[in-house]
C-alpha cells in the first residue's frame, strides 16, 4: 500500500503494518478527545516515524494515488479538530 | 483509521477541486499540466520567502548579540564609576535580550526545517511534473478515447494528490513566515528602544513571575561578581 506523509512525500508499505498504524491512529483520536496536545503530538510523530521506518520512499517520478494520508507532524490539536469537522487545514 | 480516514477525505475534496475536468479529457491533461507548472513556481517563491525570513531573523540575532556585548561593558563601566543603579539597568536589559536571542534561535531552527521541507517538495514535484508531461504525450499519441480515459483518470488523481499536498505545504509555510514577520517587526522596534522586558509572550502569569524572580537573582549575582572584579 502507498502512504503519503503530508509535506514529506509517499512511502511504499506492506499492508501488515496497517494494524500498527490503526492502533496509533486510535490513540491520536483519544488524545484529541481529551484535548491532550502533548501526547497528541507525540503519537503523531510516532505514527510518522512508523511509516518511515517500515516503508520505502516511493520513487518521486511515480504518479500514484495514496491509500492512506498521514497529516504533517506539525499539525496542531486545533487543526486536527478542523480535519474532523471538515474545515480548515487546506484553504480553498 | 479515524484521523487517517478523515485526512484522506479532506485531501480528496481538495483533489476534486484541483482536477476541474474539461469536456475534452485530453484538454484536462493540458490544463492540469499548466496548473502544475504554476504550482512549481509557487513552491520556488515559497522557498525564497522562507530564506528571506530566516536571514532577517539571523540579522536580528546578530544585532542583539552586539547589544548584549555593549551592555556587558556598560555594566562594568558603571560599577567602576560607582553607579550600581546603572549597572543593574544594563544587566536587566541584557537579560531581556538573552531571552530574545534564545527565542530567535528556536525560530531560526524552525525555518531551517521548513526550508529543507519545501526544497524537497520542489524536487519531488519537479520529478512528477516531468513524468506527467511524458505520460500526457504518450496518452495523446497512443490510446483510443476509451483507453485514454482510464489512463487520464489514473494520472490525474495521482498528480492532483501531490498538488494538494504541495499546495498545503506552501500555505502552511506562508502562515508561519507571516507570523514570524509580525513578531520580528515588533522585535525590531524593541531593539531600537532598548526596552526588552516582558516580551516573552505565550507564557502564563505564574511562569512570567517565576522567570522574573530567576532573572532578578541572576542579575544580583552578576552585579556581585562585577563588583568583586572591580575590587569594590
Amino acid at each position: 500500500m502507498i502512504v503519503r506523509i503530508m509535506g514529506e512525500g509517499q512511502y511504499k508499505l506492506s499492508s501488515s503494518v496497517l494494524d500498527e498504524l490503526n492502533i496509533i491512529d486510535n490513540r491520536i483520536v483519544d488524545c484529541i478527545a481529551a484535548e491532550n496536545e502533548k501526547d497528541f503530538t507525540k503519537e503523531l510523530v510516532r505514527l510518522i516515524e512508523a511509516v518511515k521506518e517500515k516503508g520505502e520512499p516511493l520513487d518521486p517520478d511515480q504518479i500514484i494515488e495514496s491509500d492512506i494520508i498521514v497529516p504533517p507532524e506539525d499539525l496542531t490539536l486545533e487543526e486536527a479538530r478542523e480535519v474532523f469537522s471538515g474545515t480548515g487545514l487546506i484553504e480553498d | 483509521m479515524r484521523l487517517l480516514n478523515r485526512m484522506g477525505t479532506v485531501i480528496k475534496i481538495k483533489m476534486n477541486k484541483i482536477m476541474d475536468r474539461a469536456e475534452d479529457p485530453l484538454e484536462t491533461l493540458d490544463y492540469s499540466y499548466q496548473k502544475q507548472l504554476e504550482l512549481l513556481q509557487n513552491v520556488k517563491r515559497g522557498v525564497a520567502q522562507v530564506t528571506t525570513s530566516k536571514k532577517r531573523l539571523e540579522l536580528q540575532r546578530g544585532k542583539l548579540v552586539q547589544n548584549i556585548d555593549k551592555l556587558n561593558s556598560q555594566a562594568k563601566d558603571a560599577i567602576t564609576a560607582n553607579r550600581e543603579d546603572l549597572a543593574r539597568l544594563a544587566l536587566e536589559r541584557k537579560n531581556g535580550m538573552l531571552i530574545q536571542v534564545q527565542g530567535l534561535e528556536v525560530q531560526i531552527a524552525d525555518l531551517e526545517k521548513e526550508q529543507a521541507k519545501l526544497v524537497a517538495a520542489e524536487k519531488r514535484l519537479t520529478a512528477k511534473v516531468e513524468s506527467f508531461r511524458t505520460k500526457k504525450e504518450t496518452i495523446k499519441a497512443q490510446y483510443t478515447a476509451a483507453e485514454a480515459q482510464v489512463k487520464i483518470t489514473e494520472s490525474l488523481s495521482g498528480i492532483s494528490e501531490e498538488m494538494a499536498d504541495v499546495g498545503m505545504a506552501i500555505h502552511r509555510s506562508e502562515e508561519k513566515t507571516q507570523d514570524m514577520k509580525a513578531r520580528s517587526a515588533a522585535l525590531d522596534e524593541l531593539i531600537e528602544q532598548g526596552t526588552l522586558e516582558d516580551f516573552t509572550g505565550g507564557e502564563d502569569d505564574i511562569e512570567r513571575e517565576l522567570a522574573k524572580i530567576s532573572a532578578t537573582s541572576s542579575i544580583e549575582s552578576e552585579l556581585e561578581s562585577l563588583k568583586k572584579e572591580a575590587g569594590k
